[in-house]
């Protein structure tokens, strides 16, 4: 019988969303009991969240924990949790930090960002990836006969929102042995503000990497002024500075939520997608196979440096 | 600070359309350009600016094939002064583990105050730099985005969610992944890759790294590729067809429709 585990972010007593989730995976794996993780400092509330969606809460809770620090929390896990566990985390900045050093501290396997569940054949899970930003598929078997730390992907796989359980929490934080780290948490250190609030708009222009050079981001300013609109890009414009962090759209940019998202030249990854809530979305990309397309509601296969530029002579009239 | 930087050969899809192959099992290989992995960039270029303040020398290494060679003499040219090749039949078809393996035995080789990953390559684990860390029992730091060398440590921020940034203090040596953003990478020009042409570069394999060929490879791997698959395509978006002319007033209806006009 598998001892499947689900790591859970929460902040201030709120779970996060990815709470719901990985319950959901879990019972993709396995048809059985799926035990909760909730670190911290203080941390009922959480762990009692917790106990709505999971039949089984391992508590640890000790000032050591305040702050998540996956290098402290890998030890802990590592003390508590059985060696043939499948641990489960969500596949955004705190899993990427934890998972792969666990997966070879509890001597198991480790598949990062999956995306499918497709049951076992034996020892082996079948899993669902993607390459090259979501471009294409992959099927992959993950050997989880000595465990494993599987990361993933928040939104993917569903969301069990019924809240029906009513689970034990147990308090294992005197099991989690020495609580240092050569890694020692400072502080968080929040964005500047910029000088425009894309979160605000209620129709961007937003440009990618199809922008091809600094110059041209004039022609998606001027197609934005012609449509009352403001301009937001995807992450390697703000990368290459040619605008500033403010008006970048992602999981590590900002959340969008707009009438209208038009979408010029971006592929659509999960972390650019994942900053869009709601909208309707037009893609133009000159690739027919890009991913926006598929979550796009109207779709145009156009050069954007062509098809812009014309677009908004003809507003202008 | 002797720093070693993990770099990938990758294919290029800047300058390639990654489609599927005619049997709709793998993408189509042939004729793919590659070039470095666009994070392995980053963290070559953060290597050089340490090295520019604090002394010290950088060293890519990357386990590969023969062709890996040409990832390492762009990464010379940026200003790495030494390369390292990683090459073995028994390396091909290594998961992250192995990667992470084989790396840790040319970490073990030399003596670096600092390792340096990008935080994620072509394929999207985001692993090997994690895997390495505790394989070393090295301190770790993902999605680094700051580097500062302060009283023989580093403060160092971290990526998260909604452009916050994670400040932390890690004591060296450790491993670090480097996420995109953290500088600019300097342009290299063709110039600049023939002067280290003739360079030569150290070939590694798996004895000359004390690596049990068993534990790397398609031997020792957990996690393995079935195919490679194109998704059957939900509802996906209406596509707009027919002349420029006619997308475009097509298009304004819709966006009147949307509240996309002001
Ligand atoms: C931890 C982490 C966090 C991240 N956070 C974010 C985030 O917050 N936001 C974000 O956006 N990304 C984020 N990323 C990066 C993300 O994974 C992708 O790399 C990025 O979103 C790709 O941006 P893009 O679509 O502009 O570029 P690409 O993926 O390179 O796509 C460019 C697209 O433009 C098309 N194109 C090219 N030329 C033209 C033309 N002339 N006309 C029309 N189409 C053209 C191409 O067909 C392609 O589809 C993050 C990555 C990591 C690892
Ligand atoms: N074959 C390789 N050789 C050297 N470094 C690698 C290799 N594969 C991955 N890496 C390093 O690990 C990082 C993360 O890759 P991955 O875990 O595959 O997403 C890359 O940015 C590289 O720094």
């Amino acid at each position: 019988m598998a001892n499947i585990y689900a790591y859970i972010e929460h902040k201030e007593g709120v779970l996060d969303d990815t709470s719901m989730e990985l319950i959901v995976a879990a019972k993709k794996i396995a048809d059985g009991p799926v035990t909760a993780i909730v670190t911290g400092a203080g941390i009922d509330a959480a762990a009692q969240a917790a106990a709505k969606i999971y039949p089984e809460v391992i508590k640890l809770d000790s000032p050591a924990l305040a702050y998540p620090n996956a290098e402290v929390i890998r030890k802990a896990l590592v003390k508590v949790l059985p060696s043939d566990a499948i641990v489960l985390v969500a596949h955004g900045p705190f899993g990427m930090d934890l998972g792969p050093g666990l997966s070879i501290k509890m001597d198991s396997a480790f598949a990062s960002d999956i995306v499918g569940i497709d049951g076992t054949d034996g020892n082996l899970l079948k899993i669902v990836r993607q390459e090259f930003g979501g471009v294409v598929s992959v099927h992959a078997t993950c050997d989880i006969s000595k465990g494993a730390v599987l990361s993933i992907r928040p939104g993917a796989i569903g969301a069990d929102e019924s809240k029906a359980a009513s689970g034990k929490i147990t308090d294992k934080t005197g099991e989690a042995g020495d609580l240092s780290a050569n890694r020692k948490f400072l502080e968080v250190v929040q964005p500047e503000a910029g000088d425009v609030d894309i979160t605000k708009a209620d129709v961007l222009v937003s440009i990618g990497r199809g922008i091809e050079d600094q110059e041209n981001i004039q022609i998606a300013q001027d197609l934005a002024d012609a449509m009352g609109a403001v301009v937001s890009c995807s992450r390697p414009i703000v990368d290459a500075k040619w605008l500033e962090p403010a008006r970048q759209v992602g999981t590590s940019g900002n959340t969008v939520k707009p009438k209208v998202y038009m979408a010029c030249g971006i592929s659509g990854s999960f972390q650019h997608l994942g900053g869009i809530k709601g909208g309707f979305i037009i893609a133009i990309n000159k690739n027919p196979n890009a991913p926006i397309f598929q979550v796009a509601s109207v779709g145009i296969v156009a050069n954007i440096l062509e098809f812009m530029p014309a677009l908004t002579e003809k507003l202008r009239g | 600070m002797e720093i070693l930087v993990c770099v990938k050969r990758v294919p290029d899809t800047a300058e390639n359309e990654i489609v599927m192959n005619s049997a709709g099992n793998d993408i189509e290989r042939d004729d793919l350009v590659y070039s470095v992995n666009e994070w392995d960039n980053y963290a070559v270029e953060e290597a050089i600016q340490i090295v520019d303040k604090v002394g010290g020398s950088v060293t890519v290494v990357t386990v590969g094939d023969e062709d890996s060679d040409e990832v390492l003499r762009r990464e010379m040219a940026m200003g790495a002064e030494k390369g390292l090749l990683a090459t073995d039949d028994a390396f091909s078809g290594s998961d992250c583990k192995g990667i992470a393996t084989i790396l840790k035995g040319v970490v073990s080789k030399g003596k670096y105050d600092l390792v340096l990953t990008g935080a994620q390559a072509n394929e999207g684990y985001g692993a090997v730099g994690g895997m390495l860390a505790a394989m070393m029992d090295l301190p770790y730091a993902s999605l680094v985005n700051k580097v500062e060398v302060k009283d023989g440590k580093l403060v160092i921020g971290r990526e998260i969610q909604g452009g916050s940034q994670e400040m932390n203090e890690i004591t060296l040596p450790c491993v670090l992944s480097i996420q995109t953003g953290i500088n600019e990478p300097r342009y290299v020009g063709i110039r600049g890759i023939r002067k280290v042409s003739s360079v030569e570069i150290p070939q590694l394999g798996a004895s000359d790294l004390s690596v049990d060929g068993g534990s790397v490879g398609n031997a020792g791997a957990k996690v393995r590729k079935v195919d490679y698959f194109v998704p059957e395509k939900g509802k996906g978006a209406e596509m707009l067809e027919g002349s420029t002319e006619e997308i475009i007033d097509k298009l304004i209806e819709i966006l009147k429709a949307n509240g996309g006009l002001k």
